[in-house]
This record gives C-alpha cells, structure tokens and sequence, in this order.
C-alpha cells in the first residue's frame, strides 16, 4: 500500500466558476438585472418582500431540512427582532425609543432574536416531530397575545410606526432600488452561508442527528446541545429578515407576528421544499406573487381559496415542493433537448 | 470531603487492570426483570463472548453499559471511573464504544461522511462551521478506517444505497473511530454471507491488542473464534463462564443453547 491519502483533488482544482456552477450565476444576472424591467412596486410588494419571506422560510429549512425540527416560531424570532430596531432606534409612537444609529441597534436586534431562538429551541428540542410543532405554535401565539396586550414594552395593538432605513454611504436604502438589493445582498449572503455550511463539520452533525440522534449519542456527540446550536444559526437569519421586514413596513405590530404570518413561512418552505435552500425562496415567490394578485383573480372574498387549493396541489403532486417538481421534469427536459439536438 | 473522597477512590480503582466492572446491575422494565444482579468483571484487552437465547437480556446489558437505557440498580466502572449516572456521550469519549443488533446508521449521509463524523465525536470542533478539509486529521483517520473495512469503494455512497453486508461493515467502522478503548459488538454477523462472516472474523482478530470487547453473538463459528472467555446469559442473569473450549463441551449449555442454534 502507497500512503498517499485520496483527496478531492478535483475539487480543489476546480475554479470559482465551476464551484458556484452554471444556474447559480445565471439566476444571479437575472436578480442583478431586475431593477432594469420592474417597477417599483414589482421591486420592492414582490421582489424586496419575496426575499425577506424567503430568509424567514430560509431560517425552517435549516431547522426542517437539515434538522428535522419544523418550527412554527420562525416569524416570532423575525418579529423580535423588528421590535427590538423600533425600540432600540427611533420611532413616532411615543412609547418607548433609545434613538441608537443603526449599526448598533441591528446588531443587537439580530443578536435578540437568535438567543430567543436558543431559548425556543432549548424548550423545544425535547420533544419531536408534531410534538415540535405544538410547542412551537403555542410559544408563537403566546408571544402574540403578549405583544398585544403589553403596552409597557410592545405597545400593545398598535405597536411601533415610524421606523426607517437608515441612510449611509450616500445611499437612502428606503427607495425602492437600494432596498431590493439591499435584500438581495443580505438573502444571497444568507442563503450561501447554508449552502456552505450544509457541508460543514456541524451541517453533517445536524443532518446526522435527524437521521440517527440514538447513534449520534453513541458517537459522543451532546445531541442536545447540536440541536440547540441549529435554532441559534437559524435565528440569525430570522432575525435578519426580521430587521428588513420593519424597514420594508415601516412599522411593527402584533399582526406582524400573528399565527396567520406563522403558518405563511411553513406554508413557503413546504410549497418550495425543504431538500435545498433555494427551495424557500421559490416557495416566497410563488405565495407573494398569489397573495398580491389572487384578488385580481377571483376576487377579495375567495383569494385564500386559492392560494389554499395551490398548495394542495402542489403538495399532493410533488411532496418536495417546487424542488421536488423540477427534480421531476428536469430528466424530461434533457430529453426532449437530446431529442430535438442537431 | 465526600466528593474528594469519591474522587481518590476511583483513582485507586482506576489502577486496576478491569477496562469493564459491572456490580449487581439490574434493568426492570416494569413488571419485566430483563437484568438481574450482573457482576461481571472484563480485563483491558480482553475479548469476552456473550450468549444466551433472544430475551436473555444480552442487549439491555449492553444499553446498561453505554447508557442508553439506564440500570435500575448497580454500579458500573469503566477502567476504574464509576460511569453509571453519565450520559451516553460521555462515555463514548472516555473511550467506550458500541455497535448495534439492527445498524443503526444515517441514511442521508455519506459512508465517509459517516465515517468522519464518528472520528470527529470524540475529538474537537464538532460544531465547526468550516467544511472539513482533505488533510484534517479525522479525515485522514476516517480514510484509514475506511481501508481497514475494505469500503473504499463505497466512500462516496449514499448509506441508504449501502447493501446489507455492507451497512453491518459501516457499522462496526463507527465503533472503530477515534483510538476506542473498549467496544461493545451486537450481533455483528446477523445477516452475513459466509465469506462476509470470515472478513468479520479476520477484521476483529486483527484489532490491536489493547482493544477488549465483549461480543454478542448467535454464531458459534464467529463468537468461539474470536473470543478468550464466554458468559452465559438466561432469564436476565449470568449462569456460566468459561473459556471457548469448555463453554462447547458443557453439556447443559448444548441443551440450552446449541440445541436451538439461531440461523
């Protein structure tokens, strides 16, 4: 035997091009090249909002997909967030408002949002599957009720208004152009990092443990404590989305929060499919352009009909989503490309 | 100080040459008696069979001893540390390892994935967030095993596509991860073909000599092959201990036991 140990030569040798592959940079012209064709309402209603909810879809996935704990309470570790930049920052309700400048307030509303998630996972991880799921919709709708009926800190019903982006680097990332690729910068930079990270020495733990915690004890792993890292890596990116949801409202109230924006982020990251991070944003995009468009369909009264029958559809066709789809079609594709080849 | 105490007293017994001692441990599933008063003591570097009929209480000994169940009552020491209140995970990384009846493996994953990750558990960085490169030593550990199984040429398959022989070699790779002190091996052999019976028996005799084990076994062939003493187990309790050559020859275990050989 040679002692030469077998590496992924071919890897290392690849250049950037090959690594980051052909469709991810085609998709990425075509999110550069958006603002050149679309309005500002197709900017900002579905292409800034596609990509917050897709962060917040994003931040399931990894607990979902990778982790095989499905949250209910990804919009309520967003939503602390969003409180914590109204009442760090500045806003015109009068109730609370420390006036910090935004580099400090963001960090510390990202921050905020993911120990609040290690807390719900803390709680959470002891239990599996729908168990999971129960608890994480009754801290979900807790946290609602309490933003709702605590004035001193949330005030109450209406919540905070006022809030703006901030202006920095001569730029104003309120207006529709800066604040789409705002959000695309910060979803891409998201989305890359659980890309990268599914690869990684704790994305092979997390997705380990979903398939075997048992093993994973005998392997002298503190299954537990992986878990618990997971729901902090995700509140992150919650807590992200949450920060450019308040700037994108400019407000934050208990609706914000609500159970019905809980189960929107469930409902993206199941259309959309829990095997690939694309797969929420996917999911984003398809329930924003139904929410937004639905009622010029069939009307105010039958829209969440609708959207409702599509995700039944999709769900009894394709199990995985939009992802689960395209895995279907795709080999149908190269076909019929071979076919009609010269 | 009783912990001080405590501490000084395990040191003491931690110069004793037992890598296993088990002191009247019992399991009681309700009602069930599936353990009773096990007092066994296993030498470092000693290879120990087990037998006895399904139901003798063979597997629930061995969740006693890694914690995945734990005793109702009893004591267990590992090279002299009293480990009975520790969770699993620590007992893994005080150098305890164990394979189980049905693999117990992560289908999702890769089988040098897999292997890395079992290399990985008891060393450091395991919630590194950076992707483990080709010369980090768990890679380099987990490649070793690799060969030492004869899986190379599954290295990048999908354990859910392994082949059943094949997921029992998986299998006993994780135990072999990361410098063991002592494995615990559950049936290894269930569902091999003869030649696969035979790399089983070349892969345990050909581990380093420091390594002890208790193996369970239903296949004499294997189980008197690879071990230096054999205990008998039946009804929750140890009846019999012996070396390979008078377990065979004792006629009360032939009734018992070789009468109705398992396949």
């Amino acid at each position: 035997m040679s002692l030469t140990i077998p590496t992924d030569g071919a890897a290392t040798e690849k250049n950037w091009l090959e690594k980051v592959g052909a469709g991810h940079i085609v998709l990425a012209v075509v999110l550069v090249l958006y603002p050149l064709v679309a309005s500002d309402f197709f900017l900002t209603q579905i292409g800034g909002y596609s990509l917050i909810f897709g962060m917040l879809g994003l931040s399931l996935m990894l607990l979902a997909g990778y982790g095989g704990m499905v949250s209910l309470a990804q919009i309520t570790v967003g939503g602390i967030a969003a409180y914590a930049i109204a009442i760090l920052g500045n806003n015109n309700s009068n109730v609370l408002g420390f006036g910090w400048p935004w580099w400090l307030a963001v960090p510390f509303a990202i921050l905020a949002a993911a120990l609040a998630s290690a807390l719900i996972g803390w709680i959470s991880v002891r239990t599996e599957g729908i168990y999971t799921i129960m608890i994480t919709l009754a801290i979900a709708t807790a946290t609602y009720y309490f933003a709702q009926q605590n004035y001193a800190i949330f005030n109450g019903h209406s919540g905070y208004a006022g809030i703006r982006a901030p202006a920095f680097w001569g730029v104003s990332w309120r207006d529709p152009k800066p604040f789409y690729y705002l959000c695309l910068g910060l979803a891409v930079l998201s989305y890359a990092a659980v890309l990268y990270g599914s690869r990684s020495t704790f994305g092979m733990t997390l997705q380990a443990i979903r398939d075997n915690p048992r093993r994973m004890r005998a392997l002298g792993y503190h299954v537990t404590a992986h878990k618990v890292f997971a729901w902090l890596l995700a509140g992150l990116i919650a807590g992200l989305a949450g920060v450019l949801l308040v700037w994108f409202n400019g407000r934050v109230s208990p609706g914000t929060i609500g159970v019905d924006a809980a189960i929107d982020v469930l409902i993206i990251a199941v259309i959309g499919g829990l095997r690939h991070p694309i797969g929420p944003f996917l999911g984003a995009l398809v329930v924003v352009l139904m929410q937004t468009f639905a009622i010029d369909i069939v009307g105010a009264e039958r829209f969440n009909t609708l959207i409702g029958l599509v995700f039944l559809v999709i769900v009894f066709v394709s199990p995985d989503g939009i992802l689960g789809l395209w895995g279907r079609i795709k080999p149908h594709l190269a076909q019929e490309s071979l076919r009609s080849g010269p | 100080m009783a912990l001080t105490e405590n501490i000084a007293a395990q040191r003491l017994q931690g110069s004793g040459a037992f890598a296993l001692e088990l002191d009247g441990v019992a399991r009681h599933f309700g009602a069930l008696v599936a353990l009773s008063d096990i007092n066994m003591r296993i030498a470092a570097g000693e290879r120990r069979a087990v037998l006895g009929s399904n139901g003798a209480g063979k597997t629930t000994l061995f969740n006693a001893v890694t914690g995945d169940f734990l005793p109702t009552a009893g004591r267990i020491r590992f090279f002299g540390e009293d480990i009975t209140d520790l969770p699993p995970h620590e007992r893994i990384r005080r150098g305890l390892r164990r394979t189980y009846q049905i693999s117990q493996l992560f289908k999702g994953l890769s089988v040098l994935d897999s292997i890395f990750l079992a290399c990985r558990g008891v060393s450091r960085r395991r919630f590194s967030l950076l992707r483990p490169k080709a010369s980090d030593v768990n890679m380099v550990q987990a490649l070793s095993i690799l060969h030492a199984v004869h899986l190379e040429s599954d290295r990048d398959a999908l354990v859910a596509t392994l082949s059943h022989g094949r997921q029992r070699q998986l299998e006993i790779a994780l135990a072999l991860a990361g410098a063991p002190r002592f494995i615990l091996f559950d049936e290894p052999a269930a569902g091999l073909s003869p030649t696969e019976r035979r790399d089983l028996v070349a892969i345990l005799n050909g581990l380093p000599k420091h390594i002890g084990y208790v193996i369970i076994e239903h296949d004499l062939d294997v189980a008197l092959r690879v071990s230096e003493r054999v205990s008998m187990m039946h009804n929750g309790r140890l009846f019999k201990e012996g070396t390979p050559q008078e377990i065979e020859a004792d006629p009360e275990v032939q009734e018992i036991y070789l009468g109705g050989k398992h396949g």
